[in-house]
Parts: C-alpha cells; structure tokens; sequence
C-alpha cells in the first residue's frame, strides 16, 4: 500500500484507470437498466413495480459500501498515516451520500404502490436515514478541516468518525432480521437468492455498473483534491517570494 | 521492548472498535422489544396489550378469512404469525398488495371485545421474486430453490 504514498504514483495509475471504470460502468449500467425495463418478466405480486430493484439495490449496496470505505480508509490514516487514505475518505463522502439519497428516495417511491406508504420509522428505513445524515456530518467535518490546513485529506477527527460511525453498517444489514420490520427479510444471502433468475440477471449488470461508475467518481474526486492541494501549496510558494 | 508507534496506535484502534462493536450490540439487544416494528399476534397476547392502545399489529391475512361486512366499506380478517390467531377489521380502501396468505402491518388498537381495529393497513411482502409463471410454485429456505407446489 505504502508504494502509493507518493501522489505522483499514485496519479500516474489512478488518471489511466478512471475511463477504464467510468465507460464500461456506464455501459453496464445502460444495458442494466433497459434490459431491467423491457426483457424481464413482471412480478407476481408487485407487477412492474419491482423494477424499481435494478436501482435501488445497487444504490443501497454504494451508501453501505461507501461508508465500509470511509471507514478502512480512516484506519489507513490513523494507523499507518498513509497520505491517500485521509484524501480517500473525502473524496468518497459526496458519491455516498448521493447513493445512499438515491437508495431512500427510490424505496419511498416504491413503498407507495406496494407497502400502501412512502415511509414508515422501522429498523431499516430509520437505520439508512441514519447513514444518510452521518454522510452529511462527516461531508461537514471534513469541509471544516481543510480549511484548518490538512493537506486537502480528512482531519483525524473526522477519520475517528467515519470509524465510529461504521456501527450503523452492520446494523442497517441486521435490521430486517433482528427486529421486525416493514421491510422485508433480505432476498440474497450467502446461500441463494430468492429473486427468480429471469428477473435477477439485469441487477448483477446495474450493480457492477454503478460500483464502476462509483469507483471512477472516487478516482477523479482523488485527483481532484490533490491537484488542488499543489494549487494551493504552489499559491503560498509565490505569495512568499 | 518497545513498541513501534504504528502497532501502538493498531492495538488503540483495534480495540477501539471492539469496544465500541460491544456497546452497539448491548444496545441493538436491548432495543430488541422497543424497536420492534410491530406486534405479532402471539405478542399481543402475551404482553396483554390494553384495549384502546394504539399499536402496529404484523402477521399474515389467514387464508379464507378475509370477507366484506355488509355496508361495503369494512373488511373483517384474521391476523397470524403461525402461533397465535387475532381478528381483525378495517374500513376503507386496503393497498393492493394486501390479500389472503400474504403479510400485513394494521395500525390500530384492540376493542374491548379484542377485535383489533385498524385505522390504517400497511401491506408487507416477503423477500420473493418471480414472474407470473412461477407463481404456485413453492419457494424452500432451506435450500433456496423455487419447486412446482404439490
């Protein structure tokens, strides 16, 4: 890992990479999503209804995976005070904030039709309510500490927040089993899935789709933040001479 | 012999989290009963809910149970979660995916009589999904697979 400490390495490989992630997850995506939208059967009980799956699942997956990031990203930078890893957990904050929105904003259009409500406090909802505002609390920190001078990356306090804040992960995961919930129980599991194949296929495409399109979002919001860190550090060099 | 500040810092962090692991755990078994969603009708019955309570009552619509009352608008039905059995009616319109066999979550209280009356029904679908063709076929949780119901 530490032979991406340098930012010149680290760039040298992150700037070929970012189109090798953005196009083909936007391709997959697009194939995701039409074939989701005209090739799969309706279901049984909710007609054309589940549909909404083939976005809200992988939305759902990002928010989760993005804080999971956030997360080993802070114990990279506590522990090991690796430089990328505070730049890392800024530049994922936004994108899964967005998919975590994405993720609340699609299940409350699909619970009007099916469950009869757009929202309902129970174990899941609330707990993802929960991940959204933490994404914002963190987004919030984080702003608050660049300023304060931290080359660009997450101030350790925000990192020790991303870690604690890791204790919803799990949770929003149990919910639907260890309380009962409006949500229903979770239809893939480490043993099967519960979604007929006909209807499942489109959502490994959409999933793969947004995680490369995720990917290729963290990458330039990387390069970003240390160009702007150079921007910044070359400013004073001039303001000085 | 003393330690590197990196492996310090691990152990800090290592137990940190298990620390923190623990608490939310202690506390999510805790809020077992308060953050449950609904009652089940076993649970009704055994924490005694007073009529006039206002609660979430969650099963499954028995099969064969649900019938229209004669004014047109009120649906009697019987609630189950396989170990307890409580009545139920509801006037007013029920979403679509509320029918027999099939999960509800009725909000309401229990008459003295210990009807539960619902002011509002929530319908609540399993983790199944399947095309049209496929339906009456039996899903198995064991094994996940989807057999043709005998």
């Amino acid at each position: 890992m530490h032979a991406f400490a340098n930012p010149a390495r680290f760039l040298s490989i992150a700037r070929p990479l970012t189109p090798w992630l953005f196009w083909p997850g936007l391709l997959l995506l697009a194939a995701g999503c039409f074939a989701g939208l005209f090739f799969t059967p309706a279901d049984y009980l909710q007609g054309e209804t589940v549909r909404i799956l083939y976005i809200h699942v992988p939305a759902a997956w990002l928010g989760m995976s993005g804080w999971t990031g956030i997360a080993v990203a802070g114990i990279f930078q506590i522990v090991w005070r690796h430089p990328l890893a505070a730049v890392a957990g800024r530049a994922i904050a936004a994108p899964g904030a967005l998919f975590t929105a994405i993720c609340l904003i699609s299940g409350a259009v699909w619970g009007r039709p099916t469950w009869g409500t757009y929202w309902q406090w129970d174990g899941r909802m609330t707990s993802m309510l929960i991940l959204f505002f933490l994404y914002l609390g963190y987004i919030a920190l984080a702003n608050a500490s660049a300023s304060s001078g931290e080359q660009g990356g997450v101030s350790r306090v925000t990192a020790i927040f991303g870690l604690v804040g890791a204790v919803n992960i799990p949770i929003i995961n149990r919910s639907v089993v260890w309380w009962n919930s409006l949500h229903q129980g979770p239809s893939i599991t480490l043993t099967g899935s519960s979604i007929a194949p006909s209807l499942l296929w489109p959502l490994g495409l959409t999933l793969l789709g947004f995680s490369l399109l995720f990917g290729a979002i963290v990458l330039m919001r990387m390069r970003t933040i240390l160009a702007e860190t150079r921007i910044e550090a070359r400013m004073r060099r001039m303001a000085r001479d | 012999m003393a330690m590197k500040a990196k492996h310090q810092r691990l152990i800090l962090v290592l137990a940190a989290l298990a620390a923190l692991i623990a608490a939310a755990l202690l506390a999510a078994s805790a809020l077992k009963d308060e953050a449950a969603y609904f009652y089940t009708p076993s649970d009704a019955k055994t924490k005694g809910v007073e009529p006039g309570k206002a609660i979430r009552l969650g099963g499954m619509v028995v099969k064969g149970s649900l019938h229209r009352l004669p004014d047109g608008v009120t649906i009697r039905f019987d609630v189950t979660d396989n170990k307890a059995i409580v009545p139920a009616k509801f006037t007013g319109i029920a979403p679509d995916l509320f029918r027999e066999g099939s999960g509800v979550v009725a909000e309401g209280a229990f008459d003295p009589s210990g009807t539960f009356v619902a002011t509002n029904l929530l319908a609540k679908h399993d983790e199944r999904y399947m095309p049209r063709e496929l339906e009456g076929m039996t899903y198995d949780e064991k094994s996940h697979e989807l057999r043709k119901a005998k």
